[in-house]
């Protein structure tokens, strides 16, 4: 790696050493939502620093803010000691600090040797100088040890080979501080082990790489600190290797929670959907079986990408079923469309209100009795709409979730996160339903609306409905659910009752173990 | 929201120090057209620059001329509205009227010509074909948006096309006569119960239309399919149904308009309606219709056509040349998507 910092920066390889990058007391906030809270972080030369936390503790918005995609509200971020901003994605690269994120920022219609130098082509006055790029573009593949074709459209690749052009992008001038999130989420093992002696590589010329993964293997392996995030609050850093994997999880989870969750009564009744070895076409579910009874809340937990949503997504008629049977009220409902299934008493609550939701534009009442025009006599006149009684129920609804601002003829754009998501729930009161599907029903809800939300599957459990529950807060399934089923990378890795439920035994599914 | 008006409004008629007063009465202004849009101020410029240009163009009469000219607009504009709420556009409507005009003229004329004596259904044949003939350029629009997914730009610009052509190919581009005279007489020039019969057979269509778009679920899904198609589909609608009737609305609709033309020029012509993709647009974008769907007000669309036969009549009267005429009508567009951009920032600036 010639073209590393190696020069400029300080041999010592442990935490003495100047820090490259230091942010003190950072905050984010988002529109209703803070997403950092005074988090303090530090990166040194040669250290691979592991970012540790729930899904929404703040890894991403802290990485973000790093890679100067976002700016932060307050806080101090200093380089190599002298404060600075950084105002762009680009600005930030200039001063070597690059970041490879989940999504990609490839242009498909363009070569890799394109996508490697886009922002940043070699010009002969004004003109593209296309043979230094491409011996450049070899160059860094060769270097990197990733086989790749420099002419090759990126459209064609698969997205482990996205993913090297991706990485590689991040070494195509000065690199000082290295960002990956989750970059072996894609990566078969032998393209991990690459990954991870490229990291070693990297660390040996005074890089500073900051992490993210969920893996515990993989932290054992290459991390050296972790800093452990909490609901966008900086919880601790250790060190990786003094640091055992049951300290880790309860660093991650450890919340006051008593007051916030209900005490459900379970009273299983008769099974209501019975689920029979289901393939997907996109293979996001492989071989699934599993049943959920009346009175009874089922939880779904896993990883991102683990099928737990895919799973349930398959029952509702939105992914694509390859093989096997789903049972509905003992009726086969294998391959039934959306409408169908909404009309036999399945509703599923999407987990992302503005992509697939809530029609953003337009006001609550209207998002509200969506679902339910064409069914519910009550809002009926013939072939009109009943103006009073749309009226009428939206409001009590309105009421029944606290809405705040109680203003149900305002846009749903125009209220706050936690707001929304009652929108969203409340969507599933205006029919007739016998089974509630909430996918992560919390995500970006502040605690009082987690509360208030809490108690409402409670109650629909009570009165006989049958629940499941699929989220990535590991808290709210232990302390929800009377059933859990863990799910691995498309397949059922465990299920759990009653008192077996607790974070050891569902989180001792959640991590690859055959690296480790 | 009207709470912090009606405040502003009774401080702002307080004495206070004029600077102060300026800016409270910029602040309501501010409102006013966040609330409105950009329509309203358009209309009033254009009313107070055309009176004082002419003193004729406030006349009652020439403002019921304004009216009937513009109904073939306000259909036409009505009917964009409905591919515009979808989040699509349709561009073939300038050939929906050819089409409509070209087999509805022919099909009327061969009708009268095999039977004279019965002239009503002559017109009813003849109607009723170029109706069904526009219809089917919406429907097949429909059938490429919803069930293949082809983009409404290259749908509706190639229908139109293919509509064209048919239409030029029918007619070797000449007009078609030989329709009963009683049809011009009573569609295109007559008066059905004291009103001009396009203006009364487009108030008919739009309060039909009304009642469906804000009245029953068809007309809610049309806004929730534009709005987010996946929530949409996610709450059990049939969303390539829903962009199917759409479209085909859409054609009818145009259709109806089509045949309106035909009565008032008594012929049917191949030529007629190639301005008519950028004027309904442009009075649908003007009334505050969203571009990116799920956004409009059918009343709004009406006054926003008949803004756009006002400023032409004005330009008419004020003998404005008729090809400066499309040149303004094209700025007039441009002013009102850059005012709808601004809009939104200054709906931002008062949310925080």
């Amino acid at each position: 790696m010639q073209h590393s910092t190696q020069k400029s920066l300080p041999p010592e390889k442990t935490g003495e050493a100047i820090p490259l990058l230091e942010f003190e007391s950072v905050s984010k906030r988002f529109p209703g939502v803070l997403a950092l809270d005074q988090v303090d972080f530090e990166i040194v030369p040669g250290e691979v620093h592991i970012l540790f936390g729930e899904n929404g503790a703040g890894k991403s918005t802290l990485i973000s803010i790093m890679a100067g995609v976002h700016q932060p509200t307050s806080g101090v971020i200093k380089k190599s000691g002298s404060p600075i901003t950084l105002n762009s994605v680009h600005h930030a690269r200039s001063l070597g600090i690059s970041a490879v994120f989940q999504e990609f920022s490839l242009v498909d219609q363009l070569t890799v040797e394109q996508n490697l130098f886009l922002g940043a082509e070699h010009q002969q006055s004004l003109f593209l100088n296309k043979s230094t790029q491409r011996s450049e573009a070899k160059r860094i593949l060769s270097e990197l040890g990733f086989s790749l074709n420099p002419k090759q459209k990126v459209s064609f690749l698969s997205r482990a080979e996205q993913q090297m052009v991706e990485i590689a992008k991040a070494f195509r001038s000065k690199l000082s501080v290295l960002i990956l999130d989750e970059p072996t989420a894609s990566l078969t093992d032998k393209e991990t082990n690459q990954l991870f002696s490229l990291i070693e590589q990297v660390k040996r010329n005074g890089v500073g790489v900051v992490y993210i993964t969920h893996r515990m293997a993989e932290i054992k392996k290459i991390g050296d600190r972790i800093t452990v995030l909490r609901d966008g609050k900086y919880i601790k850093t250790v060190k990786a290797k003094t640091t055992s994997e049951k300290e880790l999880v309860e660093l991650m989870t450890g919340r006051v929670i008593d007051q916030v969750y209900p005490k459900i009564k379970f009273n299983p009744q008769q099974t209501l959907l019975n689920v029979k070895n289901i393939t997907t076409t996109n293979h996001r579910v492989s071989d699934l079986s599993f049943y959920v009874r009346k009175g009874e809340v089922v939880g779904f937990a896993g990883l991102v990408g683990s099928g737990k949503s895919a799973a349930l997504r398959a029952c509702f008629g939105i992914e694509k079923i390859q093989s096997g049977d789903i049972y509905f009220n003992d009726e086969n409902v294998t391959g039934h469309s959306v409408r169908q299934m909404l009309d036999k008493g399945f509703f599923y609550n999407v987990p992302d209100r503005h992509k697939e939701g809530l029609v953003m534009i337009r006001n609550c009442r209207e998002n509200i009795v969506l679902p339910s025009l064409d069914q519910n006599e009550n809002l009926n006149l013939g072939v009109l709409i009943n103006k009073t009684k749309e009226k009428r129920t939206v409001i009590s609804l309105a009421e029944k979730f606290e809405l705040h601002p109680m203003k149900v003829n305002r846009q749903v754009e125009h209220f706050s996160g936690g707001n929304q998501q009652k929108v969203l729930l409340a969507k599933c009161l205006t029919r007739d339903v016998k089974l509630y599907v909430f996918d992560e029903p919390t995500v970006g809800v502040d605690v009082g609306t987690r509360v208030e939300i809490y108690k409402f599957i409670a109650n629909l459990c009570e009165q006989g409905a049958a629940v499941v529950i699929v989220s990535s807060d590991l808290a709210e399934i232990i302390h929800l659910t009377n059933r859990v089923y863990v799910m691995h990378r498309g397949k059922l890795q465990g299920e759990f009752k009653d008192d077996e439920i607790n974070e050891n035994t569902i989180l001792s599914q959640f991590f690859d173990r055959e690296a480790a | 929201m009207s709470a912090i008006e009606q405040d502003s409004n009774q401080t702002a008629s307080k004495p206070a120090f004029t600077q102060n007063k300026d800016q409270r009465r910029h602040a309501v202004l501010k409102r006013l057209f966040v609330q409105l849009g950009v329509l309203p101020f358009l209309l009033l410029i254009a009313v107070a620059v055309f009176s004082l240009i002419s003193e004729n163009f406030l006349s009652l009469r020439n403002l019921m001329n304004v009216v009937r000219q513009s109904s073939y607009l306000i259909l036409v504009s009505v009917a964009q509205m409905f591919a515009l709420l979808t989040g699509g556009f349709d561009l073939s409507v300038g050939t929906i009227i050819a089409l409509t005009s070209v087999v509805g003229a022919t099909a009327m004329a061969a009708s009268f010509n095999a039977m004279p004596e019965m002239v009503w259904l002559a017109i009813l044949i003849g109607a009723f074909a170029g109706i069904l003939a526009g219809t089917a350029i919406g429907a097949v629009n429909g059938l490429g948006v919803s069930l293949f997914g082809v983009s409404p730009f290259m749908m509706t610009l190639g229908m139109a096309s293919v509509g064209f052509g048919i239409a030029l190919y029918m007619t070797g581009g000449t007009p078609v006569y030989g329709m009963p005279v009683e049809f011009g007489n009573i569609f295109g020039f007559g008066q059905i119960l004291g009103i001009p019969s396009p203006v009364f057979i487009s108030i008919l269509l739009i309060v039909i239309l009304y009642i469906l778009v804000n009245s029953t679920p068809l007309g809610r899904y049309f806004y929730a399919v534009g709005g987010n198609q996946k929530a949409a589909e996610l709450s059990g609608i049939n969303t390539k149904r829903i962009l199917f009737i759409a479209y085909t609305l859409c054609g009818l609709i145009a259709a109806v308009a089509g045949m309106l033309l035909t009565a008032r020029l008594d012929t049917g012509e191949a030529n007629i309606g190639a301005s008519m993709p950028l004027e309904s647009i442009a009075a649908c974008v003007i009334a505050g219709v969203s571009l990116r769907g799920g956004v409009g007000r059918i009343e709004n669309v009406v006054l926003g056509a008949l803004f756009i036969g006002l400023v032409q009549n004005g330009m008419n009267l004020a003998r404005i040349e008729s090809y400066l005429q499309t040149v303004v009508i094209g700025v007039l567009l441009i002013i009102a998507v850059i005012a709808d951009q601004v809009r939104l920032k200054v709906m931002a600036s008062i949310n925080d």
